[in-house]
């Protein structure tokens, strides 16, 4: 077998009739960084969704650090405490103060001490570059900052992957860039990392591989530079010339 | 017809004499009513049709009949069982006062757990998957995600139900128990002055609906303080 952190195997998932995954195999090693593109609607979302069992896969394996997740909630907690996620849509508890949405976890699930939780959330805060919102709440943040803080958030938690669902894509043009800084750097640092994103600027410079997607399949999945330069299918060719064009 | 001011100035002390009923039946059936309440909704909620089946029933059948009903059933109807007088909630049920509370706490369990389903439903499912994410497990999600968020969409429908229930306080007085409006029917009785006698009733209702608005309008600030845009920071 092989040494990979994250193992998809044949997965199929069903909403009703629909088949939003057809046989998806993928293998992520630990560190590595992959970028998921593709048209909406192509099961990027959840696919990275069904890795922390946010979606249930209606058949196939899938395997996160060991665990095989199946129906056994120990194994869907094990799994949950590797895997931090960030959403598009941010969703940072509205009734917490920034710290209290980092300290929240961390307490209730690990049992950390209080004061070692709040010395952990700082230091994060300072990691993301804004440890002076601390005792704001989420909505006097601007989106920017809000998802750097969601990003600081799931980090609390110490995981060995990343999972990004689109986390620039409800952001004003203006703030994507400070977000994609504070990946950038998770990355740098060896984070094991799955990005759905149509940033490809950030995936030209960071990703080890980009997987394309389209109607629940993987169509194509190759290094960015032979991804972008030299793209095989004819979906993928015409997914790129519909987003580089301008 | 003209309004005897000196008989409402008089009214009013007496009327006031009841007061205390009033608040007592408002404060325990409210405590009770919204304990009833929370075990409905966990009933509701908890995916198991034998506990959520009941559950819907119950709400069912207390919000589709007339409270004034459910009172005279339970005050009029129930003693006439023989299992009724022998069971251990006979002391309560035979006093007019026990009766009250038991009808107004049942019925008004009923509505308050509707509008906590609702605050419930109203939490974004997105936040529950950051918890789920995170690692927070069903219970501790409920505790310190759903609960908090739900509470605040909850509480300005949860103002009204407490309003529209102090006012069906009034009914007791239809099965003897001596509150404000039996105060004032008596007196009724007594002066054929009902104009001025139930006119002065309402008013004390008004200014004491107009105490609850205040207190919870005071509560809502408090819970909302952080949706405001730029507090104090």
């Amino acid at each position: 077998m092989t040494d990979a952190i994250i193992q998809l195997q044949g997965v199929d998932k069903f909403f009703g009739n629909f088949q939003a995954l057809r046989d998806i195999n993928l293998e992520v090693q630990k560190g590595e960084k992959i970028v998921v593109c593709g048209p909406s609607g192509s099961g990027k979302s959840t696919m990275i969704r069904c890795i922390n069992r946010l979606e249930e896969h209606s058949a196939g394996k899938i395997i996160v650090d060991g665990h095989e997740l199946t129906d056994e909630v120990k194994d869907i907690d094990a799994v949950r405490r590797e895997v931090g996620m960030v959403f598009q849509s941010f969703n940072l508890f509205p009734h917490r103060t920034i710290i209290d949405n980092l300290m929240l976890a961390p307490r209730l699930v690990r049992k950390t001490s209080k004061a070692e939780a709040r010395e952990h959330a700082m230091r994060l805060l300072e990691r993301v570059r804004i440890p002076e919102q601390a005792d704001k709440y989420p909505v006097q943040l601007s989106g920017g900052q809000q998802q750097r803080v969601a990003i600081a958030r799931a980090l609390c938690m110490n995981p060995e992957i990343m999972l990004f669902d689109e986390p620039t894509s409800a952001l004003d043009p203006e703030m994507i860039n400070e977000v994609l800084e504070v990946m950038t750097d998770l990355a740098h640092e060896g984070m094991t990392m799955i990005c759905v994103t149509h940033e490809m600027g950030f995936a030209r410079s960071v990703a080890d591989r980009v997987v394309f997607m389209d109607q629940g399949e993987i169509v194509e999945m190759n290094p960015p530079a032979e991804f972008f330069d030299n793209p095989k299918n004819d979906r993928t060719k015409l997914f790129l010339s519909q987003i580089i064009q301008h | 017809m003209s309004i005897d001011i000196a008989l409402t100035l008089e009214s009013i002390p007496k009327m006031l004499m009841g007061i205390g009923v009033t608040f007592q039946l408002l404060f325990i059936t409210l405590g009770l009513g919204t304990a009833l309440a929370i075990v409905l909704l966990l009933m509701r909620i908890s995916g198991r049709w034998y506990l959520s089946v009941p559950s819907m029933v119950y709400i069912y059948v207390f919000r589709g009949t007339p409270i004034l009903v459910q009172v005279f059933i339970i005050y009029h109807g129930l003693p006439g069982l023989e299992f009724v007088r022998e069971s251990i909630f006979w002391p309560i049920l035979r006093d007019p006062f026990g009766c009250a509370v038991v009808a107004l706490t049942l019925n008004t369990g009923a509505y308050v757990s509707e509008i906590l389903r609702g605050g419930v439903l109203g939490v974004e499912r997105g936040l529950l998957e950051a918890g789920s994410a995170l690692g927070l497990s069903v219970r501790q999600r409920f505790i310190y995600i759903t609960t908090p968020i739900a509470v605040r969409l909850a509480t300005p429908a949860y103002s009204n139900d407490v309003i529209s229930l102090m006012k069906s306080t009034a009914l007791v007085s239809t099965i003897t128990v001596v509150d404000m409006t039996g105060i004032a029917r008596t007196i009724v009785a007594e002066t054929y002055a009902p104009y001025e006698i139930f006119l002065s009733l309402a008013i004390v209702y008004l200014i004491i609906t107009w105490g609850i608005q205040k207190s919870f309008g005071a509560f809502e600030r408090r819970m909302s303080r952080h949706v405001k845009q730029e507090t104090a920071a």
